[in-house]
């Protein structure tokens, strides 16, 4: 397989490269849809010139980044298109790597069942063959580097790609089933932007499963496993934290990046839901409603665990997917990352996912059309733009539960039988009451 | 009788002792209050140059020196020709030096040549405190509002989002060493309107107010029909001798207006006290030691380009924008300036025109289309023919024009120019403005452009001004530097120099220190809409929810099969059914 996925990495960097010589680089690199106060390149070498000039960068509000990209760029400035392409490659690969491996195990786990004979007779067409799942590690790795957000978040030098970059190595690792490592890039991870946080669940949950440690709450051997994961995570999180401090001689960066994801200061537009609703707020209701926000993202981590505590793997894509649809100051990048489940789709719901996706694809059209009317044309306003922000949130939520519910009846009728007969004898339908 | 007599021997007595002995305490009591009081001095003058566009500029000054120290531990109370509001703000807030000035109209140095006090559009303020404040922002943000209620204008709006600290353009003007720039604070209101309501305190702190002297023609309905008309106040400690033994403390008060050649409707070239101001001159101030006009005839020595009626043998030479310049000079508090006719109206008739070019002045002006960015450029002319010299930039721009300085740029005569010291102090978000400080070299005979790239920000929607489609004001910037003279400067400050010439300290005789203000700027912002915030609330928690119960539905709910369930009749049969005790259908 080593070599269709070559040729796939020959083919994504010479489309970026060939990106980066034209004169779209500039024009794609200043569209809010696909960087934002967060990640925009034009800020990092902002942030660089202002440790030129021997002023702090976190003096001011312009530069959010953390310390170690300061000094990752400070060296790497003008490398800066082979970085992120480079940031691209590894994302792919480390997908196709672990998408691999997870499929071996989906394999093994499945014959176990066949062999104890756990699945009904008449369900074994659900039952994947190794044939049909041959390409599929090539075609996650095609969609994410070929993928028209992926693509124009990395002409852009968007350092979202770099995040997306150390989620997939986390992805890898925990695979794998490497605990020291899936707790660095985890804590790497959510050093960069506090969401990733959520994947702790999954991440212990794969582990455990994969160590066959039950997930018993009363049992000393899954705390003491839990207690070994979050040391790990913490303290890496901590030596990298301290590290930061001692870059830059101060705690400046603790506001200015943190303090600035959880408080949404900035309200420039961008395809999430949270720049017109705090634009708008009464300033009464301010705090109220940016603590809703912000727990809205955490919130749903407990009961997708719970519910989801036989599948970790999907359950990292679901919390993906509601990162990257909730956070404070999402872009395209965060989207592509999240598209990654798209490999798990079954045929009873793809009529559904194919009418949400052309939903998706017509409001990607229809960003820089009202954004240039509002903007430049002035003859709209704020709220054309909005209103495509809201319909494309709509989109990526009917997506994910879609693909959660055409995931979950698949497991049902891997239990119970694809042909369901209801006490009268006749043919039957489910409903999820 | 004789006890009659007695008695009033004896009250009489009485009377007498009581006398002598109250006209002993009075004695006394003079003798002991004749402190000899603190000095203070008081002089008016007007100067009128006319422009070579037509227009004519008036610039009045009222100076008052006061040999006394408001910064000892009792309280001066006698207050005489100082006005007493400005004598407590400056103890009660340990002021060193203030200098506010509210200014309507753009002073258009191209065609109007530079002026005696610069000062840009809008509102002005920057305060030197002394080095015994502890808490600066705090005794700012107090005098402001205080000011605010003395001159009745909204410096209340003056906060930390457009207050700076420049380190290096706003050197104090006066005496003192302490240059720690900490005790500095500098703010603008490009926005402020000047009017009557202003003016009328102003005039209140003159000693003879606008009853006496200079100060009678300074009607409102004239003054603001002009194309230009700023004034301000200046307060600092200045020397009295040259050995600086004894400081006093000197207010300034200044009040400058370019009349429009085009107002007065007939076009012809002919200026009079009478015309400009509809008031003529009867008397000085009683209070003034000295009270002058002086007009500018340099120009026109013979007497070719206008005429100056009733003529004048006093003639007097000044050194004053590196320039010797010769005016005429009437002296008011001689009683035969006013004549026969115990008034004086000055008339000046003009005969022919002709240009000049100032050695610096600045453009400034916003690039770029639509609502996402744009680019600042500020252009400076250095005019002079053979020689360079350093100006000192200083832009204070709002937070919500989010300056890149990585974008900036620095070129003149098309190559780039490195400025030598660059002070940058970036924004802090609803805290405080960017301040940018630049320290460049004009070449001679040469146009350098500095231009940086901004990102307009979406502002909450209660930040918006009730007119946000008008636009955001960015105030003036400043450049200060010391221009090369043509003569050679005075730098003796003691000695008996006409008000106007002697404003800015000389310190070295070949250049003089120059400030030229820029444009401000109206910048547009993108603005949501303001009749939404109830929808917008709503529909985003729609969406919200939309994605909670989704997830909710399917994390809460299992599949089951779907009994079909029976139709009214068979219900209703079943209910009588079950009644009976018979098993259902």
């Amino acid at each position: 397989m080593a070599a269709p996925l070559t040729l796939l990495l020959l083919v994504a960097v010479t489309v970026r490269a060939a990106l980066y010589r034209s004169s779209l680089a500039d024009l794609i690199s200043e569209r809010v849809e696909v960087v934002s106060p967060l990640t925009a390149w034009k800020r990092v070498v902002e942030g660089l010139a202002l440790l030129d000039l021997g002023v702090s960068p976190y003096s001011g509000d312009v530069f959010h980044e953390t310390p170690l990209i300061i000094y990752l760029f400070h060296f790497l400035v003008d490398y800066a298109e082979i970085t992120f392409m480079l940031a691209d490659v590894i994302t792919a690969v480390a997908l196709y790597l672990s998408v691999k491996d997870y499929n071996k195990q989906v394999f093994r786990k499945q014959k176990y069942a066949l062999e104890a004979d756990r699945y009904p007779l008449d369900c074994l067409e659900l039952i994947r063959s190794p044939k049909e799942m041959q390409y599929i590690p090539l075609k996650v790795a095609m969609f994410y580097l070929l993928n028209p957000f992926t693509i124009l978040s990395c002409v852009a030098k968007s350092t979202c790609g770099l995040n997306n970059a150390v989620i997939a190595l986390f992805v890898l690792s925990t695979i794998k089933g490497n605990v020291l490592l899936s707790a660095i890039f985890l804590s790497l991870a959510t050093y960069q932007s506090i969401y990733p946080l959520t994947l702790c669940a999954a991440a212990l949950l794969y582990l455990l499963q994969r160590q066959y440690i039950p997930v018993n709450l009363r049992r000393f051997s899954f705390w003491w496993f839990v207690a070994q994961y979050a040391f790990m995570y913490l303290g890496s999180l901590f030596v990298i934290v301290g590290l930061s401090f001692f870059l830059l001689g101060s705690w400046d960066f603790l506001p200015s990046v943190y303090g600035f994801i959880l408080s949404v200061p900035d309200l420039t537009p961008n395809i999430g839901l949270f720049w017109y609703f705090f634009a708008e707020m009464f300033e009464h209701f301010r705090l109220f409603f940016l603590c809703v926000f912000q727990i809205n993202v955490f919130f749903y981590t407990v009961p997708l665990s719970i519910k989801l505590k036989e599948h970790p793997v999907f359950l990292i894509f679901m919390q993906l997917a509601v990162i990257s649809i909730f956070k404070s100051y999402p872009t395209v990048g965060d989207i592509a990352a999240s598209f990654i489940k798209h490999h798990k789709a079954s045929s009873a719901s793809s009529l559904n996912i194919f009418l949400v996706s052309c939903v998706l694809l017509a409001c990607s059209a229809l960003f820089p059309v009202l954004w240039h009317l509002w903007i430049y044309a002035g003859s709209a306003n704020s709220n054309f733009y909005y209103a495509i922000t809201l319909l494309f949130n709509v989109a990526q939520i009917l997506l994910v539960s879609d693909y959660f519910y055409a995931f979950l009846r698949r497991e049902h009728h891997l239990s119970h039988g694809l042909y369901l007969k209801r006490k009268d004898g006749s043919e039957a339908t489910l409903v999820l009451k | 009788v004789c006890v009659r007599v007695c008695v009033r021997v004896c009250v009489c007595a009485c009377v007498c002792v009581c006398a002598c002995v109250c006209v002993c305490v009075c004695v006394c009591v003079c003798v002991c209050s004749s402190v000899p009081q603190p000095k203070d001095d008081f002089q008016e003058e007007l100067v009128i140059r006319p422009l070579h566009s037509g227009d004519i500029y008036a610039s009045f000054q009222f100076r008052t020196l006061w040999e006394t120290d408001f910064m000892r531990g009792n309280k001066v109370s006698h207050y005489r020709l100082f006005p007493k509001s400005l004598g407590q703000v400056i103890s009660k807030f340990s002021v060193r030096e203030l200098h506010i000035s509210f200014t309507q109209g753009y002073w258009r140095t191209m065609q109007w040549g530079q002026p005696f006090l610069p000062s840009p559009p809008g509102a002005e303020l920057w305060v030197w405190f002394q080095d015994s404040v502890t808490d600066v922002d705090g005794t700012w943000k107090e005098l402001t509002n205080v000011l605010s209620g003395i001159f009745c204008a909204s410096l209340n709006f003056i906060d930390s989002t457009n207050t700076v600290q420049p380190s290096a353009s706003f050197k104090p003007l006066g005496i003192g060493n302490v240059t720690d720039h900490r005790f500095l604070r500098y703010a603008t209101l490009p926005r402020e309107i000047v009017c009557t309501e202003n003016l009328t305190p102003w005039k209140k702190l003159l000693p003879c107010g606008s009853k006496a002297g200079l100060a009678v023609l300074l009607k409102s309905e004239k003054l603001f029909h002009s194309s230009f008309h700023s004034q301000a106040v200046h307060i600092r400690p200045v020397c009295q001798d040259w050995q600086c033994k004894t400081t006093s403390w000197e207010l300034r008060q200044t009040l400058n207006v370019v009349f429009d050649l085009h107002t007065p409707g007939q076009g012809k070239l002919e200026w009079s006290l009478f015309k400009m101001f509809s008031r003529t001159l009867t008397e000085a101030c009683p209070l003034a030691s000295s009270s002058k006009i002086y007009i500018d005839i340099t120009d026109d020595p013979q007497g070719e380009q206008f005429e100056v009626s009733p003529a004048t043998h006093l003639l007097s030479q000044a050194m004053v924008l590196g320039d010797r310049r010769t005016f005429s000079v009437y002296d008011l508090t001689q009683q035969i300036t006013f004549g026969t006719v115990r008034s004086l109206n000055l008339l000046i008739r003009w005969k022919s025109r002709d240009m000049l070019r100032p050695l610096l002045h600045a453009e400034r002006y916003v690039a770029g289309y639509g609502l996402q960015t744009g680019e600042i450029h500020t252009l400076m002319y250095n005019n002079h023919p053979y020689r360079s010299f350093p100006v000192l930039l200083l832009d204070s721009v709002p937070w919500y024009l989010r300056l890149y300085i990585h974008t900036l740029t620095v070129t003149s005569k098309g190559k780039d120019n490195k400025p030598s010291y660059i002070h940058y102090q970036p924004s802090k978000d609803r805290v405080r403005p960017h301040l940018l400080e630049m320290l460049v070299q004009l070449p001679p005979n040469s146009v350098t452009e500095v231009t940086v790239q901004f990102e307009r920000a979406l502002l909450k929607w209660t930040e918006y001004t009730p007119d946000p489609n008008h636009g955001f004001y960015v105030g003036s910037s400043v450049i200060s530097s010391l221009v090369p003279s043509i003569v050679a400067m005075d730098t003796n400050s003691t000695r008996e120099q006409p008000l106007f010439s002697s404003f800015f300290p000389c310190k070295e005789e070949s250049s003089y220190f120059m400030r030229v203000y820029t444009e401000p700027l109206l910048v547009n912002l993108p603005t949501p809409d303001f009749s939404m915030p109830y929808n917008v609330i709503c529909l985003t928690c729609t969406v919200v929810a939309v994605g909670y119960g989704s997830l909710y539905n399917l994390l809460t709910r299992s599949f089951q099969i779907e009994e079909p369930s029976p139709g009214l009749a068979k219900r209703i049969a079943n209910i009588i059914r079950k009644m009976r005790g018979v098993p259902p259908l």
